[in-house]
């Protein structure tokens, strides 16, 4: 028997061009057969200027993570619903998922892999780090990425106005008493 | 998703020209468009994204009112200072809605203008007369927890899911829209429409409609106003029943009122008739459960959203407490 070698992200390509056939003919949705608009794109990524041909329908998250091989950047839900693909457009937190690829020419994107300065954490990774602030690691980087943008937006000193600043991050390890701990500790040190 | 052409426009004539062209639809933070075109609930073949356009300003004008550019980001505009001491009830209402990613992303405009989160909308395997209209809803029989108790007709009773649009409506806000052949302002409360038989028109904008601005009267309520919202979890959660309200008082006398309610409706919904309960009344606890009586006095419960009769209630009372104490 010999079995096609089939890596991951192929696997959940095929799955999902799938899951959206049935979806069309369930509906009876008839589809009009048009071809894909691809764009040229120029934008900084993490400080380097990039160019990107883009499918218009490609979102922000998936050229990081598929064109630009930048896989700290995680799909979660792929709807807004979780916050694991957050990264900082222009210097303010986004969900990258629901933002198309082809709207931020000439944007300057920073994510995870991003955030260290002259290989030096940022404080906030460091804080996650010494208060053990994640379990299986999923939600870390979206986490990461809403705390470093949370240094500079204006939000309450208590535990409480931490978690109401970061409810667009869930955490299904439920580590959130080490996040925010980790966080109020990287605001004391920012 | 299937494929569109995608163009960026910079000033208003180019909008609204670029939306002539074959089924054209307007782009702005993306967070309701991008999330529903993945779901091929929404199927443009032309994106315009009106990012470019000079609207992203909060203004002060010269009669009092305040303008309000329709590309404002939801979360800039909660925590502008003059938001937040004359139009309190509208930082509160934004800030309880969604999260600050999505608040950061989210527009003006785009806010008025995002469709409901009834599951059977978003899932095009079920009928949605919305969606489809004729098709049937899915939800007057189905699961219905979440769904309606004021405004619905038979064809649909998908509730509206904005927060900013339901504090807007008690603050007598306007929406300047843009067509081709002019300008016209719609006061917010008749923007969004009632389903009736055409539960697929959801708001007054024709196709190719621009939003331009919001504004917010000078108005007599002052810093007295509050938003209370009630949800399945404390934050990052869409409202079972939320309301707005605003007050002016005369010493302990209520001399004007606004109540609207979010969350229960197939609108933002202004309750009239907890307005007229409440003017020339006492501002206390007796008049304000008085209040909340009169505004689900039409309410008409389906087989699982009875629960929210008393939740608005409840959120009404709240919240013309906490504008008291403001
Ligand atoms: C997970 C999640 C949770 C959320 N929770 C809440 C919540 O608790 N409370 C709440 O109120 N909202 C909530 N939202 C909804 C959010 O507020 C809306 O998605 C947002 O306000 C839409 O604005 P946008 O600029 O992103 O719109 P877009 O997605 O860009 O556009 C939406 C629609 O508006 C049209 N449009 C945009 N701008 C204009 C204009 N100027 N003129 C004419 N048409 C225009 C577009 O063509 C499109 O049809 C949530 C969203 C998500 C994804
Ligand atoms: S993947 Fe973007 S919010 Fe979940
Ligand atoms: S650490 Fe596992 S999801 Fe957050």
């Amino acid at each position: 028997m010999s079995i096609t070698p089939i890596d991951r992200l192929e696997f959940i390509r095929i799955t999902a061009a799938a899951t959206s056939v049935r979806k069309d003919t369930k509906s009876g949705v008839s589809v009009a057969p048009s071809a894909s608009v691809t764009r040229a794109l120029a934008l900084r990524v993490n400080g380097e200027a990039v160019r990107l041909d883009v499918d218009t329908r490609v979102t922000l998250l998936d050229a990081l993570r598929e064109q630009l091989q930048l896989f700290g950047t995680k799909k979660g839900c792929d709807h807004g619903q979780c916050g694991a693909c957050t990264v900082h457009v222009n210097g303010r937190r986004v969900l990258s998922c629901l933002t198309l690829a082809v709207m931020h020419d000439d944007d300057d994107i920073i994510t995870v892999e991003g955030l260290e300065r002259n290989g030096v954490l940022h404080p906030v990774q460091e804080a996650f780090i010494e208060r053990d602030a994640f379990q299986c690691g999923y939600c870390t980087a979206g986490q990461i990425m809403s705390a470093a943008a949370l240094l500079n937006e204006s939000c309450g000193p208590s535990d409480d106005d931490v978690r109401e600043q970061m409810s667009g991050n869930l955490c299904r390890c439920g580590a959130y008493p080490n996040i925010v701990a980790a966080i109020q500790s990287a605001r004391g040190r920012a | 998703m299937h494929p569109f052409s995608y163009e960026k426009v910079t000033n208003e004539h180019e909008a609204l020209e670029r939306a002539r062209l074959g089924n054209a639809t307007f782009v702005a933070g993306g967070t309701t468009l991008v999330d529903l075109m993945k779901l091929n609930v929404e199927v443009p073949t032309a994106l315009v994204d009106i990012n470019g356009l000079p609207l992203n300003q909060i203004e002060d004008r010269s009669d009092g009112s305040i303008r309000i550019g329709a590309l404002v980001r939801n979360g800039d505009l909660a925590h502008d200072s003059r938001i937040q001491s004359r139009y309190r009830v509208l930082s509160e209402a934004i800030l309880a809605g969604a999260s600050a990613q999505l608040r950061n992303m989210a527009t003006t405009g785009g806010n008025l203008m995002q469709r409901t989160r009834c599951y059977y909308f978003r899932d095009p395997v079920y009928p949605c007369n919305k969606r489809q209209p004729g098709a049937g809803c899915a939800a007057m029989d189905g699961y219905n927890r979440i769904h309606a108790i004021l405004g619905a007709s038979d064809t649909c009773i998908a509730t509206h899911p904005s927060d900013m649009a339901v504090a807007l409506v008690a603050l007598d806000a306007s929406v300047h829209i843009r067509a081709a052949n002019g300008e016209r302002v719609v006061p917010i409360t008749e923007f969004h429409l009632l389903p009736g038989d055409t539960p697929d028109r959801e708001t007054v904008i024709r196709p190719g409609e621009l939003i331009t601005y919001v504004t917010l009267p000078s108005g007599p309520f002052g810093p007295r106003s509050a938003y209370v919202k009630l949800r399945d979890r404390a934050s990052y959660e869409f409202a079972l029943a939320s309301a707005a309200v605003a007050l002016q008082l005369e010493g302990t006398t209520v001399r004007s009122a606004r109540v609207a309610l979010g969350g229960v409706a197939t609108k933002p919904w202004r309750a009239l008739e907890a307005e007229q309960v409440l003017t020339g009344a006492a501002a206390n606890k007796a008049t304000f459960l008085n209040a909340a009586d009169a505004a689900l006095t039409g309410a008409v419960p389906r087989r699982h959203n009875a629960y929210k009769i008393e939740l608005a209630k409840r959120a009404v009372v709240r919240a013309l407490a906490d504008a008291l104490t403001h």
